[in-house]
């Protein structure tokens, strides 16, 4: 924990909170390139975040708090990009349907079973 | 075992379970962003994240916070080297930061809410609500923690204890920016950008 680590830190979060603005409002990148390269952005501050700012490379001995992040975080993409999957495929499959021929196609999918 | 390790060893396990409180925090978020990136598009015939977000203002606000988590950092340097004075001066930069990201905050939310965009009014206000409103939460929940502390530190000093509760308390205030650099890209700069 040093004022040199926060100062890079800091100095390297503007830097990509700008960089991320930027690429938004000056429309340079459009569509799915657009939304990777501001997940990837995001990723990579949280990094330095995590790093500079919650020193957790730092740490010494059984490195409970590295594990705990990295347990968290597999939970986490597990809900994140689960719940995205499934109602993407439910949006999807329904796409076509009144709400009367949704109620029908549950109603016999219901009676197949399990 | 002598006092001093005796106290850097409760030290390390205190802020190890507050770690892992941090944690089950943001399993909390998990669950409200995928609820939010869900329900983006249900906008009922209401405006959408296009419509309503003053980006400028938004990054206003993100670099608010981000200034706060690097005076927050200088608050803990401070204690680190002995020297009182710059915890406090370092410590009141973060809560004044932190309130006017409150403001802010509040004063969008208050702009939506008389405009008629309510949590009422579709799926994705009421998911923007919440995920934002808690974070915002957690920002006036360490924004008490944090006039507690600096009272507790002009009263006694940096003793033992408020070294150990400054300690938790920028592991809150780092990790609330953190939360943010999500907020700031999942609903804000995705939510303009398609």
């Amino acid at each position: 924990m040093t004022l040199k680590k926060y100062v890079i830190g800091f100095v390297l979060s503007l830097a990509l909170t700008l960089l991320a603005y930027v690429v938004v409002t000056g429309g340079v990148v459009s569509g799915t390139a657009l939304l990777w390269l501001l997940g990837g952005l995001a990723l990579v501050q949280m990094i330095v975040q995590l790093v500079y700012f919650l020193h957790l490379g730092e740490e010494v001995g059984p490195r409970y708090r590295l594990q705990s992040f990295l347990y968290m975080a597999g939970a986490l993409v597990i809900i994140v990009v689960g719940s995205i999957w499934i109602m993407q495929n439910l949006n999807y499959n329904m796409m076509n349907m009144s709400p009367d021929e949704k109620t029908q196609y549950m109603l016999k999918e219901h009676d197949k079973g399990f | 075992m002598s006092e001093k390790a005796e106290e850097k060893a409760l030290l390390g396990r205190t802020s190890v379970g507050f770690w892992l409180y941090l944690m089950t925090d943001c399993m909390l978020f998990a669950s409200l962003f995928a609820t939010f990136v869900v329900l983006r598009t249900a906008t009922a015939d209401g405006p959408s994240s296009r419509d309503i977000f003053e980006m400028p203002l938004v990054l206003t606000e993100t670099i608010i916070l981000l200034v706060s988590s690097f005076t927050c950092g200088l608050a803990l340097l401070g204690m680190k080297a002995g020297k009182v004075r710059q915890v406090i001066w370092a410590l009141a930069l973060t809560y004044m930061l932190g309130a006017a990201f409150l403001v802010i905050e509040l004063s969008e939310f208050a702009k939506l809410v008389s405009e008629g965009h309510s949590w009422q009014q579709s799926a994705f206000l009421s998911a923007f609500f919440t995920l934002v409103g808690t974070h915002g939460l957690h920002i006036l929940i360490g924004l008490i923690w944090l006039v507690v502390l600096v009272g507790v530190i002009l009263r006694r000093g940096m003793t033992a204890k408020t070294i150990r509760q400054l300690t938790l308390f920028g592991l809150f205030w780092h990790f609330l920016d953190l939360v943010w650099i999500f907020i700031f890209t999942i609903v804000y700069l995705m939510g303009v950008a398609v």
